[in-house]
């Protein structure tokens, strides 16, 4: 297990790499000059004098190698580094950008979590209930049901609900059921985040929620065709404990592996979701940097992203072990 | 998409049955039938695929007879009706005789401008799947094939490109090369997708490798393309097929939302995701209903329909599998 876990975390390590590397020399190298991004920094009545010190103070003139190294490692006066945590100031307001991420990502992560638990849970569910009689009503009606939200993309959906649950219900029925847009720390009032957040959960999850039912219907049906499911309810098991126990668990490991990379995808950031209900988590800063063009927010919030989706897929390995004996760690 | 096998079997039996009922006696000769004469028969019986076929050609009709659209109306695609097409404080006027489906918020036809959004959707839909799915199969079959050095080094770029967000990289490469056009949307559709089908074609490859036939071929001398192109080519393309016609909607749905968040199409080209990010700027949309509800019902039909004809390629070449909607 150790020898496994070293290796899976070099390889996700190596992949981190090499996305900072591809994302720098797209963002840093990509078209614009060293000059172009001092005047965005200095402003656009800065002299000549302090734009050339800025470039100078930013390393701008230094080779694309060197610029690269500083935002590894730091380059010893300023910054520190991406490997001691530090991802440079932004453009703007010269604050760092590990700053902004950290009031950015909890906004994310209940956005995300939360609506990962009710896909989850929603698309279980209705698989199993659909593997456990195949072809029968029920079956077809969640089949149905799945096919038109997976066709569905999330920023329609976000904006129907948005206007049929929250703004026609408001004003054409007076039932204030769902909160605008907006967040509400959950430090601050639990039942108000919670409730800020219904609607953004619902439009995530049931778009998410039609491919985990398909995954376990199909998974769960595969699974009860098993010699060991026979054997389970020809010792006189109880059929919910069949299904449940025996059946489920077997089943979950494409499941968990869909989990996983969706999961950590969402964290990286629900570009759409944060922009239809105004959230102001990871995706919405990443389009206002890029509205911006603040190159170190973006590369910052890409670097994170693509780190949660890394650090989901090696969870994703550690949890498929326990779940399947028969899977080896080599 | 996984591999089951329910009701597996079942649906070809049935076939074979219906064949010979239908034959009269004089035509029953034995008739060998190919693997794409098989599939393509097991989709013509397939009901709900070849509605699903007819909705996109009639989509395909109005993407092609747009301007037919702006005849009988009498409204340009971009004309805006600054007096009959918006209300006196400038708001869209609903869908009524003069505008069937309503105006937007600059006073435009949302009919004629669904139907040149079509244009769009399609042309990008179906190009971009059949560039990914294209360098896909290339990339999968150089890193099944030669193994080794190649295999490491176009895997590690799969896994580099599976763990970028795409979408805010797509955001962020859009701010940096400077807003947004049909080319970026392509590209950045296309340089993410190609990565899943590199890994499905590899897979089949490492196996299909190892076979009889293909050290047969290397051992009379073939070429190492010709082995790749012509040996094992065609053992994965049915797959291949497949994976493409579930793609077209994933890349239309791509184009709308890449669109949306404005860095793909940009006004004033018609475009479904285009003009439901017009219907969100300001809430237009809480008072005009129709601008935001008809484009996405566009969208909706388009990608479900697709969806429906992906799945039943997906059960005419391999009615084994488990059919992803029943």
């Amino acid at each position: 297990m150790a020898r496994f876990l070293v290796r899976r975390i070099a390889q996700g390590a190596l992949v981190m790499w090499l996305v900072s590397i591809a994302s720098f020399l797209l963002f840093f190298a990509g078209g614009q000059g060293p000059l172009s991004v001092a005047r965005r920094i200095g402003g656009k009545a800065a002299s000549p004098q302090l734009l050339q010190r800025i470039i100078h103070d930013h390393d701008l003139d230094r080779p694309l190698y060197k610029q690269y190294w500083y935002f590894l490692f730091g380059n010893g006066h300023g910054t520190k580094g991406l490997v001691r945590g530090d991802l440079g100031q932004d453009y703007y307001y010269q604050i760092p950008v590990t700053h902004l991420l950290k009031t950015a990502a909890p906004i994310t992560l209940s956005l995300a979590l939360g609506a990962a638990v009710l896909w989850l849970l929603m698309g279980v569910a209705s698989g199993i209930l659909s593997a456990v009689k195949p072809r029968s009503f029920l079956d077809r009606f969640f089949t149905g049901i799945a096919l038109f939200f997976y066709s569905l993309p999330t920023f329609v959906l976000g904006l129907l609900l948005l206007l049929f649950l929250y703004f026609d219900l408001s004003t054409k029925a007076h039932l204030h059921l769902f909160p605008a847009a907006g967040y509400v720390d959950l430090t601050q009032n639990p039942w108000e985040w919670a409730h800020h957040l219904m609607l953004p959960w619902i439009t995530l999850a049931v778009v998410s929620a039609a491919a985990y039912t398909r995954l376990t219907r199909s998974s769960m049906l595969d699974v009860l065709g098993e010699d060991y499911i026979r054997t389970g309810r020809a010792k006189g098991l109880t059929e919910r404990r069949v299904i449940l126990r025996h059946g489920l668990r077997a089943a979950l490991t494409p499941i968990v592996t869909q989990f996983g990379i969706d999961v950590g995808v969402l964290i990286g950031g629900a570009v759409i979701t944060e922009t239809v209900f105004s959230m102001q988590g990871l995706g919405y800063q990443a389009i206002q940097a890029i509205s911006n063009q603040d190159l170190p927010v973006i590369l910052g919030i890409v670097i994170v992203a693509s780190a949660a989706v890394v650090i989901a897929n090696i969870v994703v390995d550690i949890i498929y072990a326990i779940l399947d004996p028969r899977v080896r760690l080599s | 998409m996984t591999i089951g096998n329910v009701g597996g079997g079942t649906e070809l039996d049935v076939l074979a049955e219906g064949e010979l009922e239908e034959l009269p006696e004089a035509a029953k000769v034995i008739q060998g039938r190919g693997p794409w004469r098989l599939a393509y028969e097991r989709l013509r019986r397939d009901r709900a695929a070849v509605i699903s076929a007819v909705i996109i050609v009639i989509i395909v009709a109005c993407a092609a007879g747009a301007a037919l659209f702006a005849t009988i109306t009498g409204h340009g695609v971009n004309q805006q009706f600054r007096i009959i097409g918006e209300t006196p404080d400038g708001f869209p006027v609903g869908p009524g005789g003069k505008f069937w489906l309503g105006t937007d918020d600059q006073g435009r036809d949302v009919l004629v401008r669904i139907a040149y959004g079509a244009r769009v959707s399609l042309l990008i839909g179906v190009v971009t799947s059949l560039i990914t799915v294209t360098f896909g199969t290339i990339m999968g079959l150089m890193a099944g094939y030669f193994g080794r050095f190649v295999d490491t080094l176009i895997s590690r770029i799969i896994d580099v490109t599976l763990s970028i967000p795409f979408l805010l990289f797509a955001v962020a490469l859009a701010a940096v090369e400077g807003g947004g056009s049909i080319l970026l949307v392509v590209i950045v559709l296309a340089g993410f997708g190609w990565s899943s089908v590199a890994r499905i074609v590899r897979g089949q490859v490492l196996s299909i490798r190892e076979r009889e036939y293909i050290e047969a071929a290397r051992s009379l001398g073939a070429s190492s393309w010709r082995i790749m192109f012509i040996d094992i080519l065609p053992n994965v393309i049915a797959q291949v097929i497949v994976y493409a016609s579930l793609l077209i909607p994933l890349s239309i749905v791509g184009e709308a939302t890449l669109s949306f968040l404005s860095i793909g199409v940009q006004p004033p080209t018609a475009d479904w995701g285009a003009m439901i990010a017009s219907a969100q700027q300001g809430g237009v949309y809480q008072a005009a209903w129709w601008f935001l509800v008809f484009p996405g019902l566009a969208l909706l039909i388009t990608t479900l329909a697709f969806n429906i004809l992906g799945d039943g390629i997906r059960d005419a070449f391999d009615p084994r599998s488990d059919r992803l909607f029943v």
